[in-house]
């Protein structure tokens, strides 16, 4: 905590801290006493501010690590007969991070796991610690935990790392409390230093703020990772992987899973994380058809504007805009839309917006992040085609 | 059925801004709020307490001030309210975060059921929760979106995952931390304020619970630190490109494999 040192605060300073404090957590009681109280975030801005040195950081005594751990071990999520790609993605960071100096390992609980933890050792993997079990085919995030700390406990690593996904962010933390340690969630951005210090970037105080953020004292140094952060590695030649098949230990508090329901393809759009909007200026039957063509080569849904729907070509469902659905996804591409108030007020939340239209005046283009200029229904076979090309070329590299 | 829910104060506004230049914070809006996340967890609370009888308490740690949003659980519905609040806890991560709230709960006595809401919105992590399940050695079902009761005294829980939902059967005592727009939270109620204004808010301090040694709070009890704070980089430069759709298709190729869309 920050300590204070009241015989050399003065009243400048005491007020200087009292209003940089961004959390409001420093004031001066009745008795004209500096006070913290326990809104503090110990975010330090307060000991920038001091220029009298009347505050001091006390971090308590120094701890050390006991122990030997090494490697990098990542969480792998193989659920519903399904290999999540962030596990690929960890894989490869976790690749560059050791750069050939230290072991890299994945964890595979799951049911019928053996073709992916090939996968994984002709992926770059050196150790597959796979935990094959009927009832691991359906998350239940006790039994999962409980097959990672049985591989964590044995192999000793000094960084983890699952993906930031519904059942990451469910397993995880029980492992973190397991081994006394901290977890950082949703990093953006990895690092070792030379002591295998991991270096770990993510949003913080809200998401206007970056922390970089470290372990210490604590073994092993865990964090997630969200899907699409990392690339994953591409496949190499036939690898000298090792796959080491464990059991599942047997966890006391484990839930029942009753039964799996696989979600609806059509989802409602307003929880789409990518969509392609059409407009008037790409509205032909044709153009319709393609736009569905490129949705389903990106897994996209189709959303539309107003007159689409007027029009009768779409279901009132599929309309974005204020009398349609708010949509928030993390791309959105507009094709031949116009961006009127209406339209441009339902989609503002889109992470990225990609517009399309052969208007250079259009107003989409002063909200969208990328605009390109052409004709709307031009552009669709032939961006279909490259995206085509490029999955095709993708598949075979990995191969 | 005896329902604990943890529910936090947050900043007003979620953000609090850096001056990119001088790399100093700016004052984020001083008045907290509730955390909207656990408006969901309270609700639920709220529901099962109609169906099956019981209590509701709700649970905070945090600053003094931190007593505004427990009061508004209490004005939703909640019989109790419990402040965990202590210098020592200041600077505490998840792990001790965790602990102390899993401290609290042991205090308070175990219940059937611990609900909490999916994540705040300062933190956003999403971790607390099942840390404190871990911590008191119960099971845990995260996302979830439905609590039906069920034959001898077993519960059948809904979680909303990637690409499915998973229901579940569980024993009490467990902890569930619900998933946004799982029901439609009630308002605080007017008649409820006036009822139970005289109701105070229980504050625990340290020294109430079972361990009281401040090393396992705080910044000296968590194993994390922050080790330098700044500015997100702003990459954000807009772009605008004319030509051909041939042309175009190869520029929107190009935004795709960067964005790892494709």
């Amino acid at each position: 905590m920050i300590r204070i040192d009241q015989s050399k605060v003065t009243e400048a300073l005491a007020r200087t801290l009292q209003d940089g404090c961004p959390f409001g957590a420093i004031r001066i009681d009745e008795a004209d006493m500096l006070q913290i109280d326990a809104s503090c975030r110990l975010c330090r801005q307060c000991l920038k501010l001091d220029t009298l040195g009347a505050l001091t950081l006390d971090e308590g005594p120094e701890k050390s690590v006991s122990g030997d751990w090494d490697g990098i071990c990542v969480l792998g999520e193989f659920l519903n007969g399904r290999l999540h790609p962030v596990t690929l993605e960890l894989l490869g960071k976790a690749r560059e991070l050791a750069k050939g100096h230290m072991p890299v390992m994945v964890a595979l609980p799951g049911h019928s796991v053996s073709e992916a933890a090939r996968f994984l050792c002709d992926c770059g993997a050196d150790t597959v610690y796979t935990y094959d079990d009927e009832r691991l085919a359906a998350f239940e995030p006790v039994r999962f935990a409980a097959c990672m700390e049985d591989c964590i406990r044995r192999v000793r690593p000094a960084v983890v790392m699952a993906g930031a996904t519904a059942a990451g962010r469910s397993f995880a933390p029980r492992l973190a409390a397991r081994f006394h340690t901290g977890l950082t969630a949703d990093c953006t951005a990895l690092s070792l230093s030379g002591d295998y210090e991991l270096h770990q970037t993510r949003p913080a105080f809200g998401g206007n703020v970056m922390a970089e953020i470290v372990t210490k004292a604590a073994r092993p140094q865990m964090c997630t990772v969200r899907y699409r952060v990392f690339d994953p590695p591409l496949r190499q030649n036939k690898g000298n992987g090792r796959i080491v098949a464990l059991r599942m230990p047997e966890p006391a508090a484990a839930a029942e899973v009753l039964r799996v329901i696989p979600k609806p393809l059509e989802m409602d759009l307003s929880e789409a994380d990518a969509i392609i909007a059409v407009g008037r200026g790409c509205a032909t039957a044709r153009n319709i058809e393609d736009a569905h063509r490129l949705a389903r080569l990106l897994g996209a849904q189709v959303g539309c504007t107003r007159p689409l729907v007027e029009a009768g070509l779409f279901d009132p469902k599929r309309q974005i805009g204020l009398s349609g659905r708010t949509v928030k996804p993390k791309y959105l591409i507009a094709l031949g839309i116009s961006g009127s108030v209406q339209f441009a007020a339902g989609m503002a939340g889109a992470s990225k917006i990609i517009a399309v239209n052969h208007d250079p005046a259009a107003p989409i283009f002063g909200i969208a992040h990328v605009g390109l200029c052409c004709d709307a229904g031009a552009f669709l076979p032939e961006i279909i085609q490259r995206v085509e090309q490029e999955k095709e070329t993708q598949k075979e590299v990995r191969a | 059925m005896r329902i604990i829910v943890c529910i936090k104060q947050v900043p007003g506004t979620n953000n609090v801004l850096l001056d990119p230049e001088t790399g100093t914070m700016l004052r984020s809006s001083a008045k907290g709020k509730l955390n909207p996340f656990d408006l969901f967890a309270i609700e639920q609370a709220l529901a099962l307490r109609a169906c099956f009888g019981g209590s509701v308490t709700a649970l905070a740690m945090g600053p003094a001030q931190a007593e505004s949003s427990l009061r508004e659980a209490l004005y939703m519905g909640a019989d109790k309210a419990y402040l965990l609040c202590d210098r020592a806890l200041i600077g505490s991560d998840v792990l001790a975060t965790s602990h102390a709230l899993s401290q609290a709960i042991l205090r308070i006595g175990m219940p059937d059921l611990i609900l909490c809401g999916k994540q705040t919105t300062d933190g956003d992590t999403a971790q607390v929760g099942p840390e404190i399940a871990e911590m008191l050695g119960i099971a845990h079902v995260a996302n979830v979106t439905q609590i039906e009761a069920h034959s001898g005294g077993a519960l059948h829980v809904t979680a909303a995952l990637e690409g499915c939902d998973c229901q579940y059967r569980l024993e009490p005592p467990f902890l569930a931390c619900m998933e946004k727009d799982a029901n439609t939270p009630r308002l605080p109620s007017y008649r409820r304020k006036k009822e139970m204004e005289a109701q105070s808010v229980q504050l625990l301090p340290l020294s109430n619970l079972m361990d009281a040694d401040p090393a396992h709070y705080g910044m000296q009890g968590s194993p994390t630190r922050v080790v330098r704070v700044f500015a997100p980089e702003h990459k954000e430069t807009r772009r605008f490109l004319e030509g051909s759709a041939q042309a175009m298709a190869e520029a929107m190729l190009g935004i795709l494999k960067e964005e790892k869309i494709v």
